[in-house]
């Protein structure tokens, strides 16, 4: 198994973290992994992109153009996105701010409102993870105890405290994403 | 056992230059690869292992600080891309026309001038042709992976010590800047007065001790008859390195007809459109040159004789391919691909470029 995913955003919305976490989250489970984020001037206060792979064999190419999903935050990544994902391939994105919603009907489109729910929970900070849950649920790639040991691998000790509120949202995440 | 972890490439060049018991790092801050001097500073490896992390007032500074260090029979090393390696060149050269070890590393971004910070391999030529003046070779060590990032730093330094020559690592932005998993080495200890003795006492400047001459370290000879004679020295000595030392890795070449020949990131980029091919019913397979310099040479020419064609595949204009031809001597068609100036070749365009290129030629 290969999944190839770009996740897209503003900086500062915690996309590489949201890569980062996932790509963990394969290790923890034994699989090869690639992480590679957009480091250009673009993630100096605009759009920013990771591309994670997680695979059961030896990865190639680090830097892709098709995707098997795409998670996708902001319009601008919607408008150089959508058309990557491969047909049959998973669109997961955050209606916050998205004024020309996917309209592609090879492909499955979901929404998760991460945002709004982040916000109705008083934490706006855990968005992110919450998004990612919905990803989670329409393609379990990874289990959730490898997240779990994903986070507590990748978090230094004094934020290990936080982890059981990541999965929360994560969980909250699963629940509540739609298919568009 | 050693350790698996999910670290940068640069993260890596620098954990591994803690644990293969590097004496010192000099360098200067620059995209894509400060996070190797960011890395040694977190790390604070002067507590641990002694080893000296400094930031230098510029980059000839550093490379300057190398060639004192390097002098004494110590594992020094710097690193920059490629605007600072260019300030470097003349230490390079005076450094190789001393004979000292030392290990360079080189996290490509697009040029000429300060160019871009995306990846690029614009700097082949720099890299392997000497890139100063005079007649030298460094020996060109070219990671593909993270893990590559790990392991070629302590291989760098052997070859750098078992030839007396600078090693560079030549990377690019996409392997310093992207995590995959890896296994870090296990510690060695830095080298004692007494290994540094044992292992150099021939010719490291590490104090005059009664009984033996002087040893001068320089790269000046007033004499052109003895310049000459150092020179056959060197020549020697690369054609050692050729003989012994030459690095490389085929993929998929058993059954191929077509072969890309890249190195770095193009060469995973490449992996990803040879299962395109494939899938298309193209046989292609890679050769990738693990030293750029010396070259992998004979595998090319024995790959020659059975394949129909080859695409070196570049982030540049065009440079490897010279010395793909060189090899393969017009026996069959051999064609450049490249993006450059920090764009990234898609594994399509690749594809693309081996039909119109090589297969419908």
């Amino acid at each position: 198994m290969t999944e190839e995913i770009i996740i897209a955003g503003f900086g500062g919305q915690g996309v590489l973290s949201m890569g980062k976490i996932l790509a963990y989250s394969g290790i923890m489970q034994d699989q090869e992994v690639a992480w590679m984020p957009s480091y250009g001037p673009e993630m100096r206060g605009g759009t920013a992109n990771v591309t994670v792979i997680l695979s059961d064999e030896r990865i190639s190419s680090p830097v892709l153009t098709r995707y098997d999903t795409a998670i996708i935050l902001n319009q601008q990544s919607m408008d150089k996105f959508e058309a990557a994902v491969k047909r049959g391939g998973t669109l997961v994105y955050d209606p916050n701010g998205i004024v020309r919603v996917p309209s592609r009907d090879d492909i499955n489109i979901y929404r998760i409102e991460g945002t709004r729910l982040a916000a109705e929970a008083g934490n706006p900070k855990i968005f992110n993870m919450i998004v990612l849950g919905g990803f989670l649920k329409v393609k379990p790639i990874v289990l959730l105890e490898n997240v779990e040991k994903g986070l507590a691998k990748s978090l230094p000790q004094r934020h290990h405290h936080l982890i059981p509120m990541n999965i929360e949202a994560i969980q909250t995440g699963m629940n509540h994403v739609e298919k568009a | 056992m050693a350790e698996i972890k999910l670290m940068k490439g640069n993260e890596v060049i620098a954990e591994a230059a803690i644990r293969c018991g590097c004496d010192g790092y000099f360098g200067y801050p620059i995209t894509p690869q400060s996070e190797i001097m960011e890395t040694l500073m977190l790390r604070e490896p002067w507590k641990e292992t002694g080893m000296v992390v400094l930031q230098a007032e510029s980059e000839i500074a550093a490379i300057n600080m190398v060639y004192g260090a390097a002098s004494c029979g110590k594992k020094a090393m710097t690193s920059s891309s490629s605007p600072g390696i260019s300030l470097k060149q003349e230490g390079l050269t005076y450094l190789a026309g001393a004979e000292l070890p030392c290990l360079v590393v080189d996290v490509v971004r697009g040029g000429p001038g300060l160019g871009t910070i995306q990846p690029a391999q614009s700097d082949y030529f720099q890299a392997t042709k000497g890139g100063g003046h005079g007649d030298y070779h460094l020996l060109v060590l070219a990671p593909a992976s993270v893990q590559e990032m790990n392991d070629f730093v302590a291989l760098g330094f052997d070859l750098a010590f078992k030839y007396r020559n600078p090693v560079m690592i030549l990377a690019d932005g996409v392997i310093g800047q992207m995590m995959e998993k890896v296994q870090l080495s296990d510690y060695v200890p830095r080298w004692s007065d007494a290994d540094i003795e044992r292992l150099s006492g021939e010719w490291a400047l590490n104090g005059k001790k009664s009984g033996r001459e002087r040893h001068i370290s320089t790269s000046l000879e007033l004499d052109s008859y003895k310049q000459e004679v150092f020179n056959h020295k060197l020549q020697a000595k690369y054609r050692r390195m050729e003989e012994h030392d030459t690095r490389h890795e085929e993929l998929y070449c058993d059954d191929a007809d077509y072969i890309f020949v890249a190195y770095g990131s193009s060469a995973r980029i490449c992996q990803k459109s040879i299962q395109l091919c494939r899938e298309q019913g193209i046989k292609v397979g890679l050769l990738r040159p693990i030293t750029l310099y010396p070259f992998p040479r004979l595998p090319l020419q024995a790959l020659a004789k059975r394949v129909k064609g080859f695409l070196t595949v570049e982030m540049s204009a065009g440079q490897m391919v010279e010395d793909v031809r060189l090899a393969v001597n017009g026996t069959v068609p051999v064609e450049h691909f490249g993006r450059y100036g920090g764009v990234i070749p898609t594994p399509d365009e690749i594809v693309d470029a081996l039909k119109t290129q090589i297969i419908r030629a």
